[in-house]
């Protein structure tokens, strides 16, 4: 089995010290960790190193810094880690991170299945995992919350949806993306860590990938962040008083005039 | 204060922080109060490698370094004394292999430790033979290649939990104290049973028990060391780890220290956090000096030892006595500062304070150590005559 996690270094959420207006160039400030869902993904992509052998790889698309985040995914239990890191991709949007992302997995040995968290809790856009595997040719599940089997090149798998569970067969390679359901991350063990201190993280450029650079970075990007902001809270909430009678009155007269009844 | 760790004690040090504080703090109070053994955090342990912190290299450990366990014993303590005493009985369970052991026996032995897939226990102590160690009257006798036991040892921590236990045994009561011996008996060796489980007053978590053996026959390759010298291998190997009772006193003390200042500066009376009236700030003041000093001192003693030292059991001793009369003084004045509300479980101060009680008494009891350090203190101005 051959295992790739994509991953990337989010600002820690309880650290953050507001949120930047303008547009989206500016990162909030904040530590940075390993985005929360990526690590459902790396659990579960170490978990099926130890229960069917093989590798596992982890992948990210980031700032120099983001080395950090791939050590930390080493001293997890991951084998070997890349980071694809050019100033030329900064600003890249889903798009462009999925097209770079995917000629990165290209230029590693041929993964089974390639795993990704549901989204990152910075952009929140989860929209990288579908676009990776389209990007990669390749089927796509969403939301998986459970690896049920692995058997014949197919693997079986339960998605977390509105209404409940469902259970589905892919053939593999594929692509997924995991929910928090799935496992519960482990902790980082003391060899590990030591060894990820040793680590040497290969550091790929756009040119070691063969990128066009007309589709990455700021102007390959074809979707654009125009604004950030806080969203105005709305204080719609109101307190009916009185005597429970009364206030069962005043609701079915509110409830009328809005004709909901 | 800077200790100047170097990075891998770092590293332990913050792993086994994080461990206590993500996983340790939402079970120990369940733990405590249904007098649970931590199953489950044993295995995060084992899994981040715990066990490995007091297991030569050659054994699949890192390195064996006495500071090292004590900082993880330390951390662990600052968030439940009672796991932590689970974990460190097994340094101690395994000292005598690991310094008086043969190759054959560390070989056996030591990896599966180092990996927590097995735990073990130091038996020694019987119902009459308590500070007078050597009152001992479990038996080993001498037959057909091997040696039969038979005896109980009593308040015996991970007691019927772990599956590799060093007992020390009479093997020629004729010779007194130069007629013990240390032995390996692994649990299901017939003969060997497990008795009373002991209710306490804290350290809750952890298991303490009765070890009953009725002609309970081990090979003769399970005798550590030599035959007769199992008081020598148990005085150096409590020497070795008294230490780690030491640092869990710190650890214990630590939490309840960080707990009465929260505490003091969110409780209000007479329309003023209580951290503002002096009394208390004396209090603090002194429960952080005294917390100092015994962390310096456990911190050098373990330093010494892991210099090769020979000559350390009177700073042993010391690192133990008073560190752990500090944890008692600092748990009694973190409920003090917590008023009616440290004296009720809703606050982890109460059970920090049940917990730091047993730091004085096992591993030797204060008094008996002062007697030790007395009289070394005596015998080295007599030297001087
Ligand atoms: C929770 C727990 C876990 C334990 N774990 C282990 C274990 O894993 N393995 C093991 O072998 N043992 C273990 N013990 C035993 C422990 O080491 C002994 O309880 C301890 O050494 C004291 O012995 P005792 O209880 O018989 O007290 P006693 O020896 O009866 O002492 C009673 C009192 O008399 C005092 N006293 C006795 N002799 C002297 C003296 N000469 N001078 C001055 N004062 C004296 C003592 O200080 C004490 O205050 C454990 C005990 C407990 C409570």
């Amino acid at each position: 089995m051959n295992v790739v996690v994509c991953m990337k270094q989010v600002p820690e959420s309880v650290t953050i010290s507001g949120v930047p207006q303008g547009t989206a160039s500016v990162r909030p400030q904040g530590k940075m960790v390993i985005n929360p869902f990526d690590m459902y993904a790396l659990e579960e992509g170490i978990r099926l190193k130890e229960r069917y052998g093989g590798r596992v790889t982890a992948i990210s698309m980031g700032p120099a810094e983001a080395e950090e985040a791939l050590k930390e995914a080493i001293a997890l239990g991951i084998g070997e880690a890349v980071l694809v890191c050019d100033p030329i991709l900064e600003h890249s949007d889903t798009l462009a991170t999925s097209y770079v992302l995917a000629r990165c997995i290209e230029r590693l040995e041929r993964p089974d299945i390639v795993i990704c968290g549901r989204q990152a809790t910075d952009g929140d856009t989860g929209q990288v995992a579908p676009q990776l595997a389209e990007q990669l040719g390749l089927p796509f599940l969403s939301y998986v919350s459970r690896i049920e089997d692995i058997s014949d090149g197919r693997l079986t798998a339960q998605r977390l949806v509105d209404e409940g569970h469902q259970v589905v067969q892919v053939s593999l390679p594929a692509v997924i993306s995991v929910v928090k359901e799935i496992n519960e991350p482990r902790l980082p063990s003391l060899r590990g860590l030591m060894q990820a201190k040793k680590a040497e993280i290969p550091r790929w450029t756009a040119p070691d990938l063969g990128l066009d650079v007309s589709k990455v970075g700021l102007d390959g990007s074809p979707t654009r962040v125009v604004n950030v902001f806080v969203p105005q809270r709305s204080q719609q909430g109101q307190m009916l008083e009185g005597s429970p009678e009364s206030q069962v009155d005043q609701l079915l007269e509110k409830l009328r005039d809005a004709k909901v009844i | 204060m800077e200790y100047f760790l170097d990075e891998q004690q770092v590293t332990v040090r913050d792993l086994a922080r994080r461990i206590a504080e993500e996983r340790i703090l939402p079970l120990r109070a369940e733990l405590d109060e249904k007098e649970e053994f931590p199953w489950e955090i044993i295995k995060e342990l084992a899994d981040a490698d715990m066990f490995r912190v007091f297991i030569p290299e050659e054994y699949e450990g890192l390195g064996g370094r006495c500071l090292d366990l004590c900082l993880v014993i330390e951390e662990l303590s600052r968030a439940c004394g009672g796991i932590a005493i689970s974990y460190a009985a097994n340094a101690l369970g395994c000292l005598p292999l690991i310094h008086h052991g043969s190759e054959e026996q560390k070989k056996k032995y030591l990896p599966q430790v180092a990996s927590g897939s097995r735990l073990t226990a130091f038996a020694l102590t019987e119902s009459t033979a308590g500070s007078d160690a050597g009152n001992i009257k479990t038996s080993a006798t001498r037959r057909d290649g091997g040696y039969v036991l038979n005896g109980t040892k009593q308040f015996i921590t991970n007691g019927g939990e772990a599956e590799i236990y060093t007992v020390i045994a009479m093997t020629d009561p004729s010779k007194g104290s130069r007629g013990a011996s240390a032995l390996v008996v692994e649990k299901d060796t017939p003969g060997f049973s497990f008795g009373k489980k002991e209710q306490k007053v804290g350290i809750r978590a952890s298991s303490t028990r009765e070890l009953v053996f009725r002609n309970c026959t081990v090979p003769e390759e399970n005798l550590i060391g030599r035959e007769g010298s199992g008081f020598i291998i148990t005085v150096r190997t409590i020497d070795r780890s008294r230490p780690g009772v030491a640092a869990q006193a710190v650890g214990i003390a630590q939490g309840a220290l960080e707990a009465a200042v929260d505490y003091a500066r969110k409780r209000v009376q007479f329309g003023h956090p209580i951290s503002a009236q002096q009394a208390v700030q004396h209090m603090l003041a002194n429960m952080a000096t005294d917390l100092e000093a015994a962390r310096a001192l456990v911190y050098a003693v373990a330093r010494n030892i892991d210099s090769g030292a020979k000559d350390f059991a009177e700073a042993a001793a010391m690192a133990k006595v008073f560190a752990s009369d500090m944890a008692m003084r600092v748990t009694l004045d973190a409920v003090q500062i917590f008023g009616g509300a440290g004296y009720m479980k809703d606050y982890p101060v109460e059970k920090m304070m049940r917990d730091a009680k047993i730091t004085q008494i096992y591993e030797g009891t204060n008094q008996v150590l002062r007697n030790a350090i007395a009289l070394d203190v005596l015998k080295r101005r007599a030297m001087r005559e």
